[in-house]
């Protein structure tokens, strides 16, 4: 493979989504707050949307909605309109799966009165000795 | 460059609200650049849906949670050692792509065309992409609406159990 400035030109619009991408998978990892996770998590899904338009895109292209209804399509370039459908579904399947992420971390601020992931993780630990002691003194008696 | 930016701030910013405000933001230019690699169909729901409903959601949770995040005192090298994995091994897997916006990449040659050139005759509109969405994947669409249907269920479900515990102590 020869790496010249053409092959770097071209594939530098994919190395940028990818750099966003890590972005928001370091958000994710590294961040204790959910509120922040979820942040990260669509900084992530949208960057991976980017990626698949980007495949799509034709060089000189345009939108695919066809301009003439008489003309014949080999005239105009027009992108690729599959990855635009299937983004069209994520993008609405994302915003579910956000809400649905939403309404946990309010319950579990509720339960817990905080939203962050070490203090919850503390807590659990917690109550999980208590509850290995308990039972160890029920099955002593 | 503005996006990577944005990310970054995002990821050190405290206050909860100004990292949502930026998410909201991120979503806007993103829809921008859909605009510019012709997705104007993606673009136009990227900015309604995550501009607008998802920072409202993030706000309004927000407003029910706390406002300031909490400094975490975990090490940073693990998650650093992660990303920088994961992105060595995604560059490499991009080595082997066609250049940005070619004609003959393998993505453009098969069904594409086929979907441009059948979609006015079989249905009579001219946007391809609502012609694919709503009858050639009718079935991935009703689909989706169920997703959106089981995600409001939960969220409603989840929610109305706080009241009755609150009722209930």
């Amino acid at each position: 493979m020869d790496i010249n400035l053409n092959f770097i030109y071209g594939h530098l619009p994919y190395w940028l989504f990818i750099i966003l991408m890590l972005s928001g998978l370091f958000i994710v990892v590294s961040r204790g707050n959910l509120i922040k996770k979820i942040v990260g998590l669509n900084i992530f899904q949208t960057s991976v949307f980017m990626f698949y338009i980007s495949i799509g895109k034709m060089k000189g292209g345009t939108a695919p909605i066809l301009l003439e209804k008489s003309a014949n399509s080999s005239a105009v370039i027009y992108s690729n309109p599959l990855p635009h459908v299937l983004i069209l579904t994520a993008i609405v399947v994302g915003i579910a799966t956000t809400a649905l992420g939403l309404a946990l971390i309010i319950k579990i601020r509720e339960e817990y009165d905080t939203v962050e992931e070490d203090d919850i993780q503390k807590m659990d630990q917690k109550d999980l000795k208590k509850y290995n002691k308990k039972n160890v003194l029920e099955t002593n008696s | 460059m503005v996006l990577v930016t944005i990310a970054i701030m995002a990821l050190t910013l405290k206050h909860l609200f100004a990292v949502i405000m930026l998410s909201g933001a991120f979503s806007l230019v993103s829809a921008m650049l859909f605009v510019v690699m012709d997705a104007v169909d993606v673009a136009f729901t990227e900015a309604a849906v995550g501009a607008g409903v998802s920072t409202v959601l993030m706000l309004a949770t927000m407003a029910l949670t706390v406002r300031v995040q909490k400094e975490t005192k975990r090490p940073i090298i693990f998650p650093l050692a992660v990303v920088c994995l994961v992105g060595v091994l995604l560059i490499y897997g991009t080595l082997d792509m066609p250049n940005f916006g070619t004609f003959d990449s393998p993505a453009q040659l098969h069904l594409g065309s086929t979907y441009l050139s059948i979609t006015y005759k079989d249905m009579g509109i001219p946007n391809v992409v609502t012609g694919i969405l709503a009858s050639y994947r009718g079935y991935d669409t009703l689909g989706e609406t169920v997703v959106v249907l089981t995600a409001g269920l939960g969220v409603i479900l989840l929610l109305s159990g706080l009241k009755g515990r609150k009722d209930k102590e």
